[in-house]
């Protein structure tokens, strides 16, 4: 089985392979894919749509509040836009975009030839486009979502919010949250499982270390959001009290179970794009990354200290002081972390010897805006301030910090970094200038005023405001900022379009990179890698420059060219355990998304029948696609080859 | 090469240092007219204002320090071809003192400020000079001052007076969802949750009239959903508390005696109470002594005669879902009730 190839692999293994791990060609391969690479493409597309939606939702609000008492919008439809902006950033854009990115590059930057469960993979892709469509239908009938993203209680129940809006909410986050949950759970097997032989876990990219963590905290975090949404659904259909008090409910639930999901959630968010940062730094600054090991720990202790923290988004809810004080030293105690990748990341630059790229920029950029967050953040942790923080504009700063800074700017730097290994092309210095730029100097002067608004007393939330309150200028800056921002966010869509047809050819490694995504052709070919790689040290590409004294090798190992095949190794060494059987494209997550979506449609409506097809066919397209093949599924141990 | 660099430094510094005095420059402008945590009023805000300024200096100084760091940890590479890739020697230090060492000291002396600040908040300075009960409505505020008897109940709207000086007590409940309590120039933020009692205090050390808002998204005019806490000395404060205690007296005028009869017999009276007379309606603000106040529909409209006509006449253009519907009164009717709530002083 452990075929040993010559050093350069002939072309004809490589078109056996091709023939193994092609997707059918035409409108069933399209819909039945499992390929990574594809679904992860699919991914970045689709939650940059939503990126370009809840902007528009965006630019639309600062019309309106770019001046005191304007009517641009109604009230309802102000509520609308900011709620669907919330949620669409949140749950639609940051983190299935990570998830775009995961999919693509990690099975290429840990030497496998796909995910370990492709069709889960496909299915979760599947969730997130339709669930992603279930929530944007609201606004075909009119009735959006409108009670923020955070959507507390009691408001949200039937009494106060009678239409479908806070439906559309409740069942479009349960059925987004099995996309997450899938995908998290296949990320997690992937990397404990699916690594070339020889990646021990001090070997993982930092991108990776972010995003296995916080696919653990999707675990734990998401049961608690989709229990709150199901219990709001429960509430609002069925007539149940859980956030009623005249029922022996109590609205603060809600609070505690959103939140409990929620501040991990800001971690999920921002961890893996603090990871690309990680590993791209070093490449421009030809050095490895200072503290490699302090980083790694500090991406998973945030992590676990993401979900000690959730009260201090209830500070003014009246809870006992000494809860109160564990919160705020919790929540102190996370900027440690965070610190400690900062000085990581300037030391890397320090001591190396930076190529200033876009990517770079971007990479640069993101470290100043993430202390800008960062601090703002410790001084909503300070709850006698906080009182006074909390609600105002200033959190509102705070948050496009954080999200926009560590989220956006590390998400463009991965695009202008990775999309050439993805396309063979390269994107255009120039314009990327441009871009930067204008996004930089946009967002600082779009969102900067907001904490100063928020200092002079702004609420958050408001669809208006009355001028003499010594807001109206801010407000003005802010609008003209956030337009200089989407200007730049444009120029980043005009400079993917035009390399995609006129820019130059990437080559395999155009950065000189040093993981092993950098060891395939740009684009990758379906297989990935035409040998299995036998990995040495934290830095494939870079051993002989760095001296390093064991060589990871690339051109020869384990071929497994006699079906869609790769290597299982041991969670921690990456000892090779097993020859993995992977499953080929199937249209089965494709149908069973389809019948959740009719399940989910049928509860939304109440329609019974619709429901009872929706679920019955949920059950008959997981049966079917469980159902027992005459192939073995896997194992066989296989000896350490080469 | 390495004076052209500092000077290159030194120019960075300066810019940062203007556009840091620019932002602190606005920030001071502005606080000259808005309602702002910085510029405080009270005792409890004051306390706040002192931690607050604390930390956005301690921020200030990280974040300027970091972007110095970094545009210095750029710059200082001469520019090029790219180097070849060799191994880092040293950084370790950077991380240990930087990313460890020095936050742990500042969030250490940042957290004891804040337990300070936090257990000088925990009662107010002096024993509280009366308890105000506020309900929060959607999208009003209802003010109740419990006297010693039932009957020396007094209610009012929007517009909460207090003694200039003295804590004052306030306890706080919801009639429907959640709503926040806020004045930024006298103390931080408290919510109003169903099924439980928030009690919060308040000491204005200034006599004058303060913004406040609702802080908790409360639905379609959450934006509208202000009111006023009037600081007063002790004396003032006493006489329109006895005022606001006494029911509404009759009017003498022909024209409000006949607004009267209409708003008793119209819908007016469901949903308002005006004490002395037959409106007992508890959906609304009560409108007793309605006149003394100065803005209406929870500081959405100033209180002038125009105004208050618009607001009867079509609430719902004004202040779009709210509560009050348009009852429908012909001109010469609104005329009689406009006149006649003029005359709830």
């Amino acid at each position: 089985m452990a075929i040993s190839a010559p050093a350069a692999p002939a072309p004809p293994v490589n078109e056996r392979l091709i023939r193994i791990w092609e997707t059918a060609p035409g409108l069933y391969g399209a819909l039945a894919t499992v390929d990574h690479k594809v679904i992860g493409k699919r991914y970045l597309v689709t939650s940059f749509v939503f990126l370009l939606l809840g902007g528009i939702e965006a630019l639309v609000m600062r019309v309106q509040l770019m001046g005191p008492d304007k009517a641009v919008l109604s009230p309802e439809a102000y509520n609308q836009l900011f709620s669907m902006h919330g949620v669409t950033m949140m749950f639609l854009y940051a983190a299935p975009i990570l998830s775009g990115f995961s999919n693509y590059i990690w099975p290429l930057m840990i030497g496998s030839r796909d995910m370990a469960f492709p069709r889960l993979n496909a299915l979760s892709y599947w969730i997130f486009l339709l669930s992603g469509i279930f929530l944007y239908s609201s606004f075909l009938v009119g009735q959006a979502p409108d009670r923020g993203w955070f959507a507390y209680a009691n408001l949200t129940e039937r009494p106060f919010s009678p239409g479908l809006n806070m439906d559309f909410y409740a069942l479009g986050l349960t059925f987004l949250g099995i996309s997450t949950t899938v995908g998290a759970i296949n990320f997690i097997v992937t990397i404990f499982k699916l690594r070339a032989p020889g990646m021990s876990v001090n070997r993982l990219p930092i991108f990776i270390w972010g995003t296995l963590t916080t696919s653990f905290s999707v675990l734990f975090a998401m049961p608690a959001l989709t229990a709150a949404c199901v219990l709001l659904y429960l509430d609002r259909r069925f007539g149940t009290h859980f956030y009623d008090v005249a029922g022996g409910g109590h609205p603060l639930l809600w609070q505690h179970l959103f939140w409990i999901f929620g501040h991990p959630w800001v971690y999920i968010v921002v961890l893996p794009a603090m990871g690309m940062v990680s590993d791209m730094l070093p490449t421009f600054c030809r050095r490895p990354l200072v503290a490699y090991s302090f980083v790694a720990l500090a991406t998973v202790s945030t992590g676990i200290l993401g979900f000690g923290v959730w009260v201090h988004h209830m500070f003014a809810t009246g809870l006992p002081p000494l809860s109160t004080n564990f919160f705020s030293a919790a929540s102190m105690v996370i900027t440690i972390p965070s610190a400690v990748a900062v000085f990581a990341w300037i030391a890397t630059i320090w001591h190396g010897r930076p190529v200033i790229t876009t990517a770079f920029l971007f990479c640069a950029g993101f470290i100043v805006l993430f202390v800008i967050g960062g601090v703002s953040g410790v001084a909503t942790a300070a709850v006698p301030f906080d009182w006074q923080l909390t609600d105002t504009y200033f959190v509102v700063a705070h948050i496009h910090y954080v999200l926009i800074g560590i989220n956006v700017f590390a998400v463009v730097a991965a695009l202008y970094y990775w999309l050439p290994k993805m396309t063979g092309r390269l994107l255009d210095e120039r314009l990327g200038r441009w871009n930067f730029w204008t996004m930089f100097i946009g967002f600082n002067l779009g969102f900067f005023p907001m904490h100063i608004s928020g200092l002079l007393g702004m609420p958050r939330r408001v669809y208006t405001y009355q001028g003499g309150l010594g807001w109206t200028a801010l407000n003005l800056i802010t609008s003209i900022g956030a337009f200089l921002f989407a200007v730049g966010v444009l120029a980043l869509l005009v400079n993917i379009a035009v390399s995609l047809r006129r820019g130059r050819r990437a080559g395999p490694n155009p950065w000189d990179g040093n993981t092993l995504e950098w060891a395939t052709p740009s684009p990758p070919p379906p297989y990935n890698f035409a040998v299995i790689p036998q990995v040495a040290s934290r830095h494939p590409l870079w051993e002989d420059r760095l001296g390093e004294g064991a060589r990871s090798v690339i051109d020869r190992g384990p071929l497994l060219d006699e079906g869609r095949e790769t290597i299982g190794t041991s969670p921690l060494d990456a000892e090779p355990q097993q020859v993995l059987r992977m499953p080929g494209d199937s249209l089965w997550p494709l149908l069973l998304a389809l019948s959740l979506t009719a399940l989910f449609y049928g509860l939304l409506g109440s329609v019974g029948w619709l429901a009872i097809v929706g679920g019955a066919a949920t059950i008959v397209c997981t049966a079917g696609w469980l159902w027992p093949t005459q192939e073995p599924a896997t194992t066989e141990a296989v000896e350490a080859s080469a | 090469m390495v004076a052209g660099k500092v000077g290159g430094m030194s120019d960075r510094v300066r810019w940062w240092a203007a556009g840091g005095a620019a932002v602190w420059g606005l920030l001071a402008a502005g606080c000259s007219r808005a309602p702002s945590y910085l510029h405080t009023r009270g005792y409890a805000a004051d306390q706040q204002a002192k931690l607050g300024w604390s930390l956005l200096i301690i921020a200030s100084v990280v974040v300027l320090v970091i972007a110095a760091l970094v545009l210095w940890a750029v710059l200082r590479h001469p520019r090029g071809e790219p180097a070849p890739v060799a191994r880092s020697t040293g950084g370790l230090r950077w991380v240990v003192v930087g990313g460890i060492i020095v936050p742990a000291v500042v969030l250490l002396v940042t957290f004891i400020f804040t337990m300070a600040t936090y257990s000088a908040l925990a009662a107010p300075p002096a024993p509280p000079a009366l308890t105000i009960q506020v309900v929060g409505h959607r999208w009003w505020w209802e003010a109740k001052y419990p006297g010693r008897s039932p009957g020396d109940l007094a209610v009012t709207a929007n517009e909460i007076h207090i003694p200039v000086s003295r804590p004052v007590r306030f306890e706080l409940t919801t009639a429907d969802v959640i709503h926040s309590f806020w004045f930024p120039e006298l103390g931080g933020k408290t919510d109003l949750i169903p099924g439980q009692r928030n009690v919060t205090w308040l000491q204005a050390d200034t006599a004058g009239t303060y913004w406040g808002q609702c802080t908790e998204y409360c639905g379609l005019q959450h934006a509208h959903m202000q009111m006023s806490i009037v600081a007063e000395p002790a004396a003032e404060f006493r006489q329109w508390l006895d005022r606001q205690r006494e029911p509404a007296s009759p009017p003498t005028e022909a024209a409000a005696r006949q607004g009267q009869q209409i708003f008793t017999a119209s819908a007016c009276s469901l949903c308002h109470t005006v004490r002395g007379t037959d409106a007992h309606g508890a959906v609304g603000p009560d409108l007793t002594h309605v006149a003394t106040r100065a803005s209406l529909a929870a500081g959405a409209l100033p209180n002038t005669r125009g105004y208050l006509a618009g607001w009867i006449a079509n609430p719902q253009e004004l202040k779009p879902g709210t509560a009050m519907p348009a009852v429908g009164l012909s001109p010469q009717q609104l005329q009689a009730v406009v006149t006649y709530l003029e005359s709830l002083r």
